[in-house]
């Protein structure tokens, strides 16, 4: 009994200590005023505001949707590639993927610089943008594809050839369906890391480009520029953030359940 | 009867089926090839070039003086040292925090570990600067000043749930009976924890303090954020703006690969130290 009192409440402590400031920030995006602990009056006003940093929003969605569709194609295609290929061609590739991974973001973006340089382009441009994020979100989706390859029963796919199905079909009718569990999770794990994503951005996005990881920095570590006045305004937007992210989360678990609960009523 | 014993042997499928096979594999390792030339021409290649001018000057020519110039630098150095402190101190502080939470999920009903698990990683998808944006705020709500300590808590907090999620999956992963085995055979629980828990969830706490310990030397915007007028940044800012300037125009592209270079070294020394090569597939989010 004490036992599971001391763990309960280890477990509380540890999520107070992350919801606390999340909290807090939710509660003062209603404030009129623009410090937190001092209160004025609950207002929607700083959520009016929205509109100012709509550009910022609007670039960091399409930065992350578009290039983790590009990365989940790639990452998965070499997956597949990867998976069939035995010998040590598939082992180099796979070994290559593990370096952005373990890499230090920072390393990967300055190295990046350098090769636009030589290159002769310009080291700031959206197109070195877009490569530098499929860089650091395509390993990852190859990384989640292949697990579900590896589980896949081989021998579909060549009883698919023997029933007559082209090798295009194979893949697309029976891999395809068969790994899609692992593709999703990939896209979403690069979509997640593509928004998380401060140095690459910082570090190629064109000058006035800024994301909502590269606007908020200059927001609360750059005191002195004109960002900070919009840090009420970041508040509005991380309580949308959250609550988004509760109500994902909520939908996901409950239709989880609701599965598990029909499939347990079917006897299987 | 002859005439058909005859047959048999030819196996006419297998012959047809033979070089069927061996094309469509072939096939289907092409597949691989624009991921591949991608991670060549983007990954490989730029960190050859990073190589190629931590070794030469600014005219071109082959030199070490990139690197006596940084491990003369005392500033350079000192930032590189504290660097690797501070990257080691959240890394034990996120561990000591992390596991017992991780165990104690482990020990749980698995529909409420679930569920409870869920709450500690959405942090996770709000963006990590708004994170170290409400952290800030915390602090100086409750009065904590900016500074070293400021520090501490911001890159904890920033890091935390990236160490509870591989310690957990290893811990869930491991069989439960080699526990009951041990106190059968006599060991009381704190020797269970020590020489049958522990070990086994090695590979997660591996793979955990990878997820901090790297990132940290090379996230600045933390440090940046958290640092007030101590002024202190990480490493990885070093190699940021060494070559970058303030304005984004490229000033020291030499010195900066230089620093690139050392990291690189470090990361390498920690992969192999940590037997990390081994299982850094459910590094990051992977094993989710």
């Amino acid at each position: 009994m004490i036992k599971k009192f001391f763990t309960r409440g280890y477990i509380f402590l540890v999520l107070a200590f992350i919801y606390i400031p999340i909290f807090i920030l939710v509660i003062y995006s209603f404030n009129s005023g623009k410090t937190i602990g001092a209160w004025e009056m609950f207002s929607f006003k700083w959520y009016g505001k929205l509109g100012e940093i709509g550009d910022v929003v609007l670039n960091t969605v399409l930065l992350a949707v578009i290039s983790a569709v590009i990365a989940t194609i790639l990452g998965t295609l070499g997956a597949i590639g990867i998976y069939y290929s035995k010998g040590k061609l598939g082992k180099a590739v796979n070994g290559i993927s593990q370096v952005p991974v373990v890499n230090s973001e920072v390393v990967t973006a300055c190295a990046l610089v350098m090769l636009f340089m030589i290159a002769g382009l310009a080291h700031r441009t959206l197109f070195g943008l877009y490569v530098g994020h499929i860089v650091i979100t395509a390993p990852f989706v190859m990384l989640s594809v292949m697990p579900k390859l590896k589980q896949m029963d081989s021998s579909l796919y060549e009883a698919a050839l023997d029933l007559g199905a082209t090798p295009t079909q194979a893949l697309f009718k029976v891999v395809l369906p068969e790994i899609l569990p692992g593709i999703f999770t990939g896209f979403m794990l690069a979509i997640t890391l593509s928004l998380d994503d401060y140095i690459v951005t910082a570090t190629l996005a064109p000058l006035g480009y800024d994301t909502i990881s590269t606007a908020v920095y200059k927001a609360i570590a750059l005191t002195t520029d004109k960002a900070s006045e919009q840090v009420p305004i970041y508040r509005a937007l991380t309580t949308i953030i959250f609550i988004l992210t509760v109500a994902v989360v909520v939908f996901i678990n409950v239709r989880a359940n609701r599965i598990a609960k029909k499939r347990a009523e079917a006897g299987l | 009867m002859k005439p058909e014993e005859k047959v048999i042997k030819k196996e006419p499928f297998i012959r047809e089926y033979k070089p069927r096979k061996l094309k469509f594999t072939f096939s289907r390792q092409q597949l691989c090839i624009p991921y591949a030339l991608f991670l060549i021409m983007f990954v490989i290649f730029p960190l050859l070039l990073v190589v190629y001018y931590a070794f030469t000057g600014s005219d071109g020519s082959f030199t070490f003086n990139n690197f006596a110039e940084f491990f003369t630098d005392t500033t350079k150095i000192s930032t590189l040292l504290i660097s690797i402190l501070v990257a080691l101190l959240v890394t034990v502080i996120c561990l000591l925090i992390a596991y017992p939470v991780a165990y104690i999920l482990s020990k749980m009903k698995q529909s409420t570990a679930f569920v409870l698990l869920l709450l500690f990683i959405t942090p996770m998808w709000i963006n990590f600067v708004l994170r170290a944006m409400a952290m800030k705020e915390l602090l100086s709500l409750i009065g904590i000043p900016l500074g070293s300590f400021a520090n501490i808590i911001g890159l904890t907090y920033d890091f935390l749930p990236f160490m509870i999620m591989p310690i957990y999956s290893t811990l869930i992963k491991m069989d439960k009976s080699l526990e009951e085995a041990a106190a059968d055979l006599g060991a009381n629980k704190f020797q269970v924890f020590k020489d049958v828990t522990l070990p086994m969830s090695m590979p997660g706490i591996i793979s955990g303090a990878m997820m901090v310990f790297l990132p940290v030397m090379s996230c600045y915007v933390i440090t940046d954020t958290f640092s007030g007028s101590t002024g202190f940044s990480v490493i990885g800012k070093l190699i940021a703006w060494s070559f970058l300037g303030e304005n984004g125009t490229l000033t020291n592209v030499n010195g900066g690969a230089t620093i690139a270079l050392v990291m690189l070294v470090i990361m390498f020394l920690t992969m192999l130290l940590t037997g990390g090569f081994k299982n850094n597939n459910n590094a990051r989010g992977t094993n989710l």
